[in-house]
Formats: structure tokens, C-alpha cells, sequence
């Protein structure tokens, strides 16, 4: 929709005034020092805080989650106009024109991250304390997972783009330290690697995007950056769209870069909560969300976008249909949603604030619906595979019930919270208007259906049903500090999206940062009431095949579909094909090249004057007559030289 | 400004200790096993004491240095050899500043991670001739080699490297660029493990064909600025004012910039790194690689650019393929290498790679990074060097396939090898990240191909830190692994202040960078750069404009604009 | 006095030294011979001297003898102890300093 491109935008990319932040506000910073000194604490305290590591663990995070309520209530107070605040701590590096402060920037898109990072966060902390009771390592695992926030939160916070790379890159390190957390595992210390290397692809683009950004504009500051962005063109806007979606793809695992997010899974669950739905996977949504300015400026990378989203949010439901693993089907999952994130903010400003929206949401439902699996899994001896599980409900009520209004919200039933952000994003995908927009829309809605199946699926095979136990599983409810986190986020999923979107609060509250979309189409549209109706059918086809009938223990031999699914659509083998025999082949080749090109090069000249030296020495037979005739020969010859110069 | 002759004061310090060191008594003298190490622990305190009141001098010059004022300070010149113009002539600017100081910071590092590389305390010694040990593992004959002489090339070692930064009279420089072949020649020779006499002999040739082409530079350069009409003269700051035609820049410039190239090493000149350092003793190859290696990006910086203005921009195009080239090829080597040491020294030579680039971009971003990467590059590398070599004490072997599991049994060692490594791949937060990003947006306003390749290597240093740090540290405990000691204490005061340093100066590397932005903006005004100036600048941030660093920011731009 | 004649005997007795030097293997006669070609010198320089009319062909003629001494000193006890240790004055068979 060209329209949103001539007015909207204008209004963000004009980038709002950043003032200085005054009073409490100035005292943002603390938000990022507290998780900061509880990794500092627990990891360098050794075995000393193993004893009050989990308290520091949990304490840390929660104090942030304060320091950003009283953070948001300042802003709260302030007119709409002046709520983006900078708050300046001290000048990183200064080197020519190069010019980085180490600065926050607290406005309306910051703070809901903020608040959702360190809220939803301290909640997982809570829970991990006990699902991480028996492990040894609790204290060390506490430490990462206060890096984990920390880094989030100058990812979120920050006013340039290369403190937000800072945090991109300690996000990108928490993940590898806590994905390969039980690094004993191979197959954990495999999936940490790849998730690291997998994300430095994308830092690499985001890192070539903010070299153009200061070749361009002689700054990396949002408002710097913002304020220049329209006179630098359309093709620097299309190279830098291009260039952060890369690293918004390897951070938000879409496609193509989404092959480590189901290895992730090798991580303690809370691990896997807190990457999907407070931290990490939700930081490329950030960058684009934050980059508006620059997207709103390029059709073409918004294009792309769209197109990453969509082909991602049905990859990932594909995938999530074909899994036995409760953790890997829910992975699958993220995948899609943050898909419909992507695909939202890939609208422009008709969608920035449903990515933001539908973001927040999900990380309560996204949240709970791990924390469930986690509390399924610590009760079933580390059994994820879900035919193993069954009839659980009666066993563990509160999870089940928790987890069942997460599914509520997550295939977006009303009045739960995914009705109220999936919804509007399917019809910002259909009010793009082409065939663009119709591709973009039925693929989301497409998605939704899928969603509602495989959801149900999960909630079916685990909660349903016949006992299909492992013999020596003996399951009970976990403890309160399991369960209190899970309703405290079930609350959530099941009413935040009505309170963020009802009465456009959020709309309103987000607008003056990514521009607001058009004014909404009432409550219920033939677009929503058609995506019920999907969501219906996926939910009754789900309970056709898994609730009404016996679930085999081991899984059935399958087609060409559901064989592709169960193998992530074949993500890794691409990836084998493509990157790794050839970068191994040309590894091997580089090494042999160096022993036996260059090394070999100069061996061969060293072995050269070696031997012609050694064939030389023959020469000195230690015959004293034929030394004598040489120095005969040679006195003739330099006599004969000086004559015939002479002359 | 201080009048004390700081340059001499440090340069000579470690040589006197170097003395005292040669007149102990030796451990060969006759006496029973714990008299002879009664002697080497004297030794070896002797060289840590003199290694530490160097650094202690260090800080205190560094200290009195003053970022605004003279390009250079604390000079001194003294006629030497009056008839050839030769003085002893010292004089630091901030670039050489802050390398002086970081080989005074890896020296008493070295000395005591390296306490017990020439004489394995005996139970280790005898694992070494178990069968189990690795191909690598140390000949129990090296324990018979002079702990005494050891010590005493380091801090002979460390006189001639802070001498050659300190230079600013070419024929010293030259002097002491040759003369600091000769302890290292012996470090490794004598005191290295496997191959080491071919590797030993290859780093001398190698070195000395550099040193041969820069004397005939040299030489040429003299004979020029006797043409002049007035004496001839080695004092640097005589020499960039030599009017020399642009064919002769260019060979001389080439006669310098092989040296150096050499030296550093540039890809296809580097062969001789990791055969060096995988045969040197870990403290040995921090010196090399940290060190020593140094003072051919020094040289390019330093010499190459302020003497040869015209010819460095001509050969620019060139030197950047091969720096280029070079990041991603020993990148891609390093992955598939099977040794540790080995490894490392080719993830060096990539790094050496992004030095070569941010020297030679031409930026003040661009030098000031590849300033900073120097001093970063000795930390990380020296401290990643320094517990792989803790590493292999433990277990003889420098192979990465011996090891497995090492996190499980020893956590603490693990985890600094992890930072240590995560500094070589440039994480954000640690002070080598800094360097790299500044190389290539400073590269990137001014060749944005080559900085986009060699942004490839963020790529490709994880694959090698990480595929090495989960085949060493992750994954079950493997047999030989079992009950493996964590670091002692002597090891954690070696690598701790490097560890503390990199993430210090990645967090805060301001202080660092204030010293060397005037010598840097010195340099560029030497060879005539300017710094791109961008198309459509934005405003900076509002809350930048009161803080203090960045008016020295201002003022550069403002000065850079001037000529 | 016909110079030419003197040189020709010197370049005479040079030659017949230098044969002798070369073929020669007992290292008493090629001492000899060396002996013959300086004193063939010797004999160059004083005629050369004698025909320029000047002082210096003399003077080195001096000096030739005087290091010849010498030189006839050490050689003939290098000789003398070769002599002793192989019951030899061949230098063929002295021939350990070789490659």
C-alpha cells in the first residue's frame, strides 16, 4: 500500500526529538547493571555462591523488572511527544569522525521490551530455580542467565546501533553458553556452536549494515542515522534493509537462516523459554521494528521482509505438525509466530505496532506454554518425546491448565490474547492490497490453521488421553515455585492482548516511535471470522487424529510430507550440501594448499640453494695440487681480464 | 612533561636484569637437585622482579605522558657514530607509546606462565616419557637446558623490542630489528619443542632476507639524504623530509614493506609463523606472536607510510588484496588445523591481515584501529597462547584431538580460554572487538570491497575459536583428561591481568584511544589522507555534545580538515 | 744490461715453480718450487726496480724474503709433524679437508 508510504512514515523517520533524560529516568542504567553484577557475582564467585547463587539469580532480573516499571511510570508522564529519552552514561569510542556513546535510548518501543524482558524473564528465573533444584551447576546456569537479560536489555536499550550490536553479539554469547550448558552432551556443545556461528552470519551483515550507515552518515545514532535517512536514497535504504534483515534472520531464526533454533533445544528448558519468548529470537523483530525509518524508505527490502516472514511462519508450522518432541514442536512454533512478527513489520507502518504487540503477547503465552513443557519434562525424567507422554492433566492440573490457556492464546481463540494481535496482522497482510497482499495474507491465515493443529496436537498427545509412560515415571504437580511463574504468565496470555489492544491503548502508546497503522476495522471482519474458522478446522482435524484415536508409542512410518517435516524440510541437509562439504573441501584444500603451495614454495627454494650448494662443494676435494692449479687458473684468467680491459 | 630519560630508564631496566640474570649462578654448577633449584627459583624471581619494575616504570611514563602535547616525548639524541650521522635517538609518540607498554604488560606474564617451560617439575617430567604422551611431548633432555639463559634472552628480549619502538634514529632501529633475532633464534632453537631447530632456522632466514632488503633501503635512504647537500643523517625526523623521486620511493618503499611484511607476517610471507610458534615454549610464542610480530606493523605504520608517502598510496590496492586475502585464507587454514599452537598462529596471521588493512586504508579510524588491534592482538593472543600452553603442560600435547572434556575437570581454565578465545573471534565487550570494528569502518569509508571480504572472517574466526574450544573443552571427559589440575595460582596471576585488561579495554577503551589519536592524525597528515567525509551527515546524538572526549574528537576533525 | 732477459729468466723460473707445484707430490719439492716462484718474483721486481730506477721493487723484494722465512719456518713444522704422524710427505695423501 503505497498510501502508508507518503504519510506515516514521514512522521517516524522525522525522528522525535531525543531529550536528555531528567529525574529517576537518569538512572536507567542500573536496569542493565543489575543482571550485569549477578552474572559477575555468580560466575566469578566460584563455589562460594553456590549456596545463595539462585536467590542473587533471581533477585538480579526482578530488581531490573522494577527499575523499568518505575522507568515506564516516569514516562507515563510525560506528553507523547517527549517520551524518547537518552540517557548518556559515557563515550565508548571517539576516533575521528567515529564518534560511539555508550547511551540508552528509554522511549515507548524500548520500555515494552524492557518490561517484557525483565517481567517475563524474572518469571522464567523463578521457575528455573526449581527445574535447576538438582543440578549441580544451578549457580553457574544463574550466572548465564543474568548475561542472557543483561545483554538483551543493551540490545533493547541502546541508542546506537553499535551498542545494540554489543548486545546483539552478548546475546548471541549467552545463547552459546546456555544452549551447550550440559556441554558434556555433544550433541548440546554441536547445537551451541551452530547457534553461534549460524548468528555470526547475520552479524556480519549487521555489522557491514552499520559501516555503511557511518560511511554514509558520518554517525551510527538512531536519531543521527533516522534524521539523514531520506536524503541518502532509495538503493542505501535497500542495502541497509538488506543488510539487517540478514542479521534479523540469523538472530529470529527465519528462513534461511533458521536451522540452529530447533538444535537449541538442547538447553535446559528454561533456556529455551527464555530464548524464545523474553530474549534472543525477539531481538530481529527489534531490529527492524527500531530500523522503521529505514525500511519505510525501501519497498524492495520491506518486500523481503514480508516474504521472510511469510515463508518462515509456515515453515516453522510445518515442521511443528511432524514433532514427537514437545520442545522441538513447540521450537517449530517460535519459529512461525516470530514469522507473523516479521511478516507484520514488514508492512511498514501499517504493521510495526501488531509485530510489537503480537511480540509482547507471545512472550507470555510462548512462555508459559515452555515452562509447561519444562515442568512436564522435569516430571517425566527428561522425557520430551510426547508419545510417551498422555493423560497427564489429572496428574499435573495446574500445568495442564496453564498450558491450556497458553494453546487458548497462541491459536488465537477470543477473547485470549493471540486473537487480538494474529488477527490484525492477517488483515495488515490482506490490506497491502496485490497479489502481494493476498499471497501474504492467505499464507498467514494458512498458518493460523496449521497453528491451531499443531498446538492441539501438543496439548492433546501430552495431556490426553492413555498413559503411555515410560515404566518408571511416576509424575506429580511441581512445586509452587514451578507453578507460580506459569499462572502469572497464563494471566497473561490470557489477558494482555485484549488490554493492549482494546481502545488502541498500545497502538497509541507505540505510535510516535513506528508510526500507527490505520484505524482498525472494528472487532470482527470477514478477514478474522475466515481465520476462525481455519483455526477451527486445524483444531477438530488435530482432535480427529490424536484425540479420538490411540496414539502409537513409536513413530508410524509417514510420507514424503511428514518424513520432510520431521527432518526440519530438510534445513540441515541444505545446509550440509551447501556450506559445510564445500567449506570443509575447501579447508582441507587450503591446508594442503599452504603445506605444500606456499610453505611447499619455499621449501623448494631453500632445498635449491641447499642442494646446488651441496653439489658446489665437490668442488673442494682436498687435493692441495688441484687448489693449486685452481688459483693458477684463476690468477691467469684475472690477469687476462685486467690485459684485454687494459687494451 | 617530565625530564627523566623514561625511554632509557625502561629500555635498560630489563637489560640490566638480563646481566644480573647471567651472573647468577648456574644450575649446571655442581650440588645436589634441590640446591640447583634453589638456583633457578632465584632466577626466576630475579627475572619476574625485573620484569615487573619495568611494567611499574612503564605505567609511570605512560602516566607522564601527555596525549595533547608533542607528537613525540621523552626524547633524547646523542651523536653515536658522528661521521655516518648515526645517534642513539628515542622518542615515542602514542603508537608507540602504547606498544611499549603492552610488551612490558606480556613480559611478566610470559616469565610466569613459562616458570617451569625449561625445567617440568619432576613428576610432570616424568609423564612426559609415559607412552601415552603425545608426538609433541618434550624430551625429558630438555630439562638439562639453562634456566638461567632462558630468562635471561626473554629480558634481553624485551630491551630490544622496547628499543625498537622507542627508536627514532633508523640505524638503531635497524640494528635492534636484526639484533632481536638473535634471543628469539635461541628461544626457540634451543628451548622449543619438536621441530625445532628447522623452525628456528626458517624464522632467522626468513627474517634475515627481511633485514637484508631493509639494510639495502636503509643504506639507499642515507645516500639520498647526503645528496641533499648537508651530512647525511639516520634521524627519522631528518629523513621524511628527504626529497626522493617516485621511482626511488617505490623501490625503497618495497625494500621496508618486505621487512616488515615479513615480519608481521602478510600473507604468502607467513609460512614461517606457525611453524615458529608451534615449535617455540607458549611463552616463547606469545613473545613472537605478540611481540615481536608487532614491530613489522609498527614498521609498516611508522616507517613505511611517514618516509614513503607517495609510494604507500600507490602500492595501496595492492597491499589491501594481500591483506585481504590474507584475513580470509589463514582464516580458512586455521579452521582446518589439527594443532592448537598451529592454530593459533594462523588465526594471528589473519589478524595480522586486519592490521595490514587498517594500516593502509588510509583512516584515521582505519590506523587508530589497527593501533589498538596491535596492543589488543598481544593480550588476547598472548593470553590464548599462555593457556593453551597451560593446557599442554598438563597433558603434553599440543594436538586438539587429544583433548576432550577439560570444562568438566577444570572449569576455571576452561572458562579464561573461552574469553581468551572469544577475544580472538572479536566479541563485542572485549577490547579486541573494538580494534576490529574500527579497521574495517575505517577501511569501509575508503574500499568498501575489502572491508565487506574481510567481514567475512566474523564468519569464519567463529568456526575456528569455537570448533577448538568444543573439541578441547566440550563433550565427555576423555581418559587422558581425567583428573587434570585446574590453574594454579601461578597461572591465574599470569593470564588474570590479560584477561581483566581485554575486557577492561573493551568496555573503556577511550583512555587508550586518546593517546593514540594525535600520532595517528600525525601520520595521516604525513601522508597526506583525509578521512572520507560522509554524504549525508547526520546530527550526533544530544547528550554527546558536553562530554570531554568528545572535544578531542572535535578537534581532530577540525585539524584533519585544515590541510 | 738487457732487462727483458731478466724478466724472461724470472717469468723462466716462475713457471718451472708453478709446474712444479702442480705436479709435484712430495710436499719438500713443492716447497721448493714455491721457494723458486718468489724468488722468481723477487727476482722481477729488482729488475723492474732497476730499470724505473727506483727504490720500492727492492724494498718488497726484502719483504718477500722476510715472509718467506716465515713462511718456510711454520710450513716446514706443519710439514714435520704431517711427516711424523703418517710416515708421509705426500700431499695427496693429506686430503681431510674436504667437502
Amino acid at each position: 500500500m503505497t498510501g502508508t508510504l507518503a504519510g506515516l512514515p514521514m512522521r517516524a523517520a522525522s525522528a522525535l526529538p531525543t531529550l536528555a533524560a531528567v529525574g529517576v529516568q537518569r538512572t536507567a542504567w542500573l536496569m542493565l547493571v543489575f543482571p550485569l553484577a549477578g552474572a559477575l557475582v555468580l560466575l566469578l564467585g566460584g563455589r562460594r555462591t553456590n549456596r545463595f547463587g539462585h536467590v542473587v539469580g533471581v533477585a538480579m532480573p526482578f530488581a531490573s523488572f522494577v527499575v523499568a516499571v518505575i522507568t515506564f511510570v516516569a514516562m507515563l508522564g510525560y506528553p507523547a511527544s517527549q517520551r524518547a529519552r537518552d540517557v548518556h552514561m559515557f563515550t565508548w569510542i571517539s576516533v575521528g569522525g567515529f564518534h560511539v556513546d555508550a547511551g540508552l535510548l528509554v522511549d515507548q518501543l524500548s520500555i515494552s521490551f524492557a518490561l517484557l524482558i525483565t517481567g517475563v524473564g524474572s518469571l522464567i528465573h523463578l521457575f528455573a530455580v526449581g527445574y535447576m533444584s538438582h543440578d549441580p551447576d544451578r549457580r553457574r546456569f544463574f550466572g548465564y542467565m543474568n548475561l542472557f537479560v543483561a545483554a538483551m536489555l543493551l540490545l533493547v536499550l541502546a541508542d546506537n546501533y553499535l551498542l545494540m550490536y554489543a548486545g546483539w553479539e552478548g546475546v548471541g554469547l549467552a545463547s552459546y553458553l546456555l544452549i551447550g550448558f550440559w556441554q558434556y552432551k555433544p550433541s548440546a556443545a554441536a547445537a551451541a556452536k551452530k547457534a553461534f556461528v549460524v548468528n555470526r552470519v547475520g552479524v556480519a551483515g549487521f555489522s557491514v549494515a552499520i559501516m555503511l550507515m557511518f560511511a554514509t552518515f558520518g554517525t551510527v545514532t538512531y536519531t543521527g542515522v533516522f534524521g539523514q535517512a531520506s536524503s541518502a536514497g532509495r538503493g542505501t535504504a535497500t542495502a541497509l534493509g538488506l543488510l539487517l534483515l540478514l542479521g534479523a534472520c540469523a538472530k529470529s531464526a527465519q528462513v534461511p537462516l533458521q536451522s540452529w533454533l530447533l538444535d537449541a533445544m538442547e538447553g535446559p528448558t528454561p533456556v529455551s523459554a527464555l530464548i524464545h519468548a523474553a530474549t534472543m529470537v525477539t531481538a530481529g523483530v527489534y531490529l527492524i521494528v527500531r530500523s522503521a525509518p529505514i525500511f519505510n524508505l525501501s519497498m524492495t527490502a520491506r518486500l523481503a521482509v514480508t516474504v521472510v516472514g511469510a515463508v518462515t511462519l509456515l515453515f516453522g508450522a510445518i515442521i511443528g505438525c511432524a514433532k514427537d518432541d514437545i520442545k522441538k514442536a513447540l521450537a517449530g512454533s517460535t519459529m512461525s509466530q516470530i514469522g507473523y512478527m516479521v511478516l507484520a513489520a514488514g508492512l511498514g507502518p501499517a504493521g510495526y505496532v501488531f509485530a510489537i504487540a503480537h511480540l509482547i503477547v507471545h512472550g507470555f503465552f510462548k512462555a508459559g506454554l515452555f515452562l509447561g513443557a519444562g515442568a512436564v519434562k522435569h516430571e517425566m525424567n527428561d522425557e520430551v518425546d510426547m508419545r510417551r507422554f498422555g493423560g497427564l492433566r489429572v496428574v499435573m492440573p495446574i500445568t495442564a491448565a496453564t498450558f491450556t490457556i497458553g494453546w487458548l492464546a497462541i491459536i488465537g481463540v477470543w477473547p485470549f490474547s493471540g486473537f487480538f494481535t494474529k488477527d490484525p496482522i492477517i488483515a495488515a497482510a490482506f490490506a497491502k492490497g496485490g497479489i502481494s497482499g493476498a499471497l501474504l495474507g492467505s499464507a498467514a491465515m494458512i498458518g493460523a490453521g496449521i497453528t491451531a493443529f499443531y498446538m492441539t496436537r501438543v496439548l492433546l498427545m501430552t495431556f490426553t488421553g492413555h498413559r503411555r509412560w515410560e515404566p518408571d515415571a511416576h509424575p506429580h504437580e511441581v512445586p509452587p515455585v514451578m507453578t507460580s511463574p506459569m499462572i502469572v504468565l497464563a494471566i497473561g496470555a490470557a489477558g494482555a492482548g485484549a488490554f493492549l489492544m482494546l481502545g488502541n491503548r498500545f497502538v497509541d502508546f507505540l505510535s510516535p516511535v513506528t508510526g500507527a497503522p490505520p484505524a482498525s476495522r472494528g472487532l470482527i471482519t470477514p478477514v478474522s471470522g475466515a481465520t476462525l474458522a481455519l483455526v477451527v478446522l486445524g483444531a477438530v482435524i488435530a482432535w480427529a487424529m490424536y484425540g479420538r484415536r490411540e496414539i502409537p508409542v513409536t513413530a508410524p512410518a509417514a510420507r514424503f510430507p511428514v518424513v520432510a517435516a520431521r527432518k526440519d524440510l530438510y534445513g540441515d541437509a541444505v545446509n550440509e550440501a551447501v556450506f559445510m562439504r564445500p567449506g570443509q573441501w575447501l579447508t582441507r584444500l587450503s591446508v594442503y594448499f599452504d603445506n605444500r603451495g606456499v610453505d611447499g614454495l619455499v621449501n623448494t627454494l631453500a632445498a635449491t640453494v641447499g642442494g646446488s650448494s651441496g653439489r658446489l662443494r665437490r668442488v673442494q676435494t682436498g687435493f692441495v695440487r688441484s687448489y693449486a692449479l685452481s688459483m693458477l687458473v684463476g690468477a691467469v684468467l684475472l690477469v687476462g681480464v685486467l690485459l684485454l680491459v687494459r687494451i | 612533561m617530565s625530564s627523566l630519560p623514561w625511554l632509557t630508564i625502561v629500555g635498560v631496566t630489563p637489560l640490566v636484569g638480563s646481566l644480573v640474570i647471567a651472573l647468577l649462578p648456574s644450575s649446571s654448577a655442581p650440588g645436589s637437585d634441590a640446591a640447583r633449584r634453589r638456583r633457578d627459583l632465584l632466577v626466576k624471581r630475579t627475572a619476574l622482579g625485573f620484569s615487573l619494575l619495568t611494567l611499574v616504570l612503564t605505567i609511570a611514563m605512560v602516566v607522564s605522558f601527555s596525549p595533547g602535547g608533542p607528537d613525540y616525548q621523552f626524547t633524547q639524541v646523542y651523536s653515536w657514530i658522528p661521521r655516518f650521522g648515526i645517534h642513539y635517538a628515542v622518542g615515542v609518540d602514542g603508537i608507540a607509546l602504547v606498544l611499549i607498554a603492552m610488551t612490558a604488560v606480556l613480559t611478566p606474564a610470559v616469565v610466569l606462565a613459562s616458570w617451569h617451560d625449561v625445567d617440568p617439575p619432576p613428576e610432570v617430567a616424568a609423564t612426559a616419557d609415559t607412552p601415552g604422551s603425545g608426538p609433541k611431548a618434550v624430551p625429558a633432555r630438555a630439562r638439562r637446558r639453562s634456566v638461567k639463559a632462558y630468562f635471561a634472552w626473554m629480558l634481553l628480549l624485551e630491551t630490544m623490542v622496547i628499543g625498537i619502538f622507542a627508536a627514532t634514529d633508523l640505524f638503531l632501529f635497524y640494528v635492534l630489528f636484526e639484533a632481536m633475532l638473535i634471543p628469539m633464534y635461541f628461544m626457540i632453537g634451543s628451548y622449543g619443542v619438536g621441530r625445532r631447530q628447522y623452525a628456528a632456522v626458517k624464522f632467522l632466514l626468513y627474517s634475515l632476507l627481511g633485514g637484508l632488503l631493509m639494510l639495502a633501503a636503509v643504506i639507499a635512504l642515507y645516500v639520498y639524504s647526503a645528496r641533499a647537500g648537508h651530512p647525511g643523517t639516520f634521524l627519522f625526523s631528518q629523513l621524511t623530509h628527504v626529497a626522493l623521486s617516485p621511482g626511488a620511493q617505490k623501490w625503497l618503499f618495497l625494500g621496508f614493506f618486505i621487512a616488515f611484511a615479513i615480519k608481521a607476517p602478510v600473507w604468502p610471507f607467513h609460512t614461517w609463523l606457525p611453524d615458529a610458534a608451534a615449535a617455540a615454549q607458549p611463552g616463547a610464542a606469545v613473545l613472537l606472536v605478540g611481540v615481536l610480530d608487532k614491530v613489522g606493523t609498527f614498521g609498516m605504520l611508522r616507517y613505511c607510510l611517514e618516509l614513503f608517502p607517495s609510494a604507500s598510496r600507490y602500492f595501496t590496492p595492492l597491499i589491501l588484496v594481500l591483506a585481504v586475502v590474507g584475513v580470509l585464507y589463514a582464516a580458512i587454514v586455521a579452521i582446518g588445523q589439527t594443532d592448537m599452537k598451529r592454530l593459533i598462529a594462523y588465526t594471528s596471521v589473519s589478524h595480522f591481515g586486519l592490521i595490514t588493512m587498517g594500516i593502509f586504508a588510509l583512516t584515521s579510524q582505519g590506523q587508530v584501529g589497527a593501533t589498538l588491534y596491535m596492543v589488543n592482538h598481544g593480550f588476547a593472543t598472548g593470553a590464548l597462547f599462555l593457556i593453551a600452553g597451560f593446557l599442554i603442560a598438563r597433558r603434553r600435547s599440543s594436538l586438539i584431538a587429544d583433548y576432550g572434556g577439560v570444562q568438566k575437570v577444570a572449569p576455571v581454565l576452561a572458562g579464561l580460554f573461552l574469553i581468551a578465545g572469544l577475544a580472538g573471534l572479536s566479541l563485542p565487550g572485549l577490547s579486541t572487538f573494538v580494534s576490529e570494528f574500527l579497521v574495517l569502518v575505517g577501511t569501509f569509508t575508503r574500499y568498501r570491497a575489502a572491508a565487506i571480504a574481510a567481514t567475512v572472517a566474523v564468519v569464519l574466526s567463529a568456526i575456528y575459536i569455537l570448533w577448538m574450544y568444543q573439541r578441547t573443552m566440550h563433550g565427555p571427559v576423555r581418559k587422558p583428561v581425567e583428573g587434570m589440575p585446574d590453574l594454579k595460582a601461578r597461572e591465574l596471576w599470569a593470564v588474570g591481568p590479560l584477561i581483566a585488561l581485554i575486557i577492561a579495554l573493551g568496555v573503556y577503551p577511550q583512555p587508550l584511544l586518546n593517546i593514540i589519536n594525535p600520532a595517528v592524525q600525525h601520520t595521516l597528515t604525513q601522508v597526506h589522507a583525509i578521512d572520507p567525509v560522509p554524504p549525508h551527515p547526520g546530527q550526533k546524538s544530544v547528550t554527546s555534545v558536553a562530554d570531554p572526549g568528545r572535544i578531542v574528537g572535535g578537534k581532530l576533525t577540525k585539524k584533519e580538515l585544515a590541510p | 744490461m738487457i732487462p727483458g732477459d731478466y724478466v724472461a729468466l724470472a717469468v723462466i723460473l716462475f713457471v718451472i715453480g708453478a709446474v712444479g707445484v702442480l705436479i709435484r707430490r712430495n710436499a719438500m719439492v713443492i716447497f721448493m718450487c714455491i721457494e723458486l716462484m718468489l724468488n722468481a718474483v723477487n727476482l722481477a721486481f729488482v729488475a723492474f726496480a732497476r730499470l724505473h730506477g727506483t727504490i720500492d721493487g727492492q724494498v718488497i723484494a726484502f719483504f718477500v724474503m722476510v715472509v718467506a722465512a716465515a713462511e718456510v719456518v711454520v710450513g716446514l713444522a706443519i710439514l714435520m709433524a704431517i711427516f711424523r704422524s703418517r710416515r708421509s710427505a705426500s700431499v695427496d695423501d693429506a686430503n681431510l679437508l674436504k667437502y
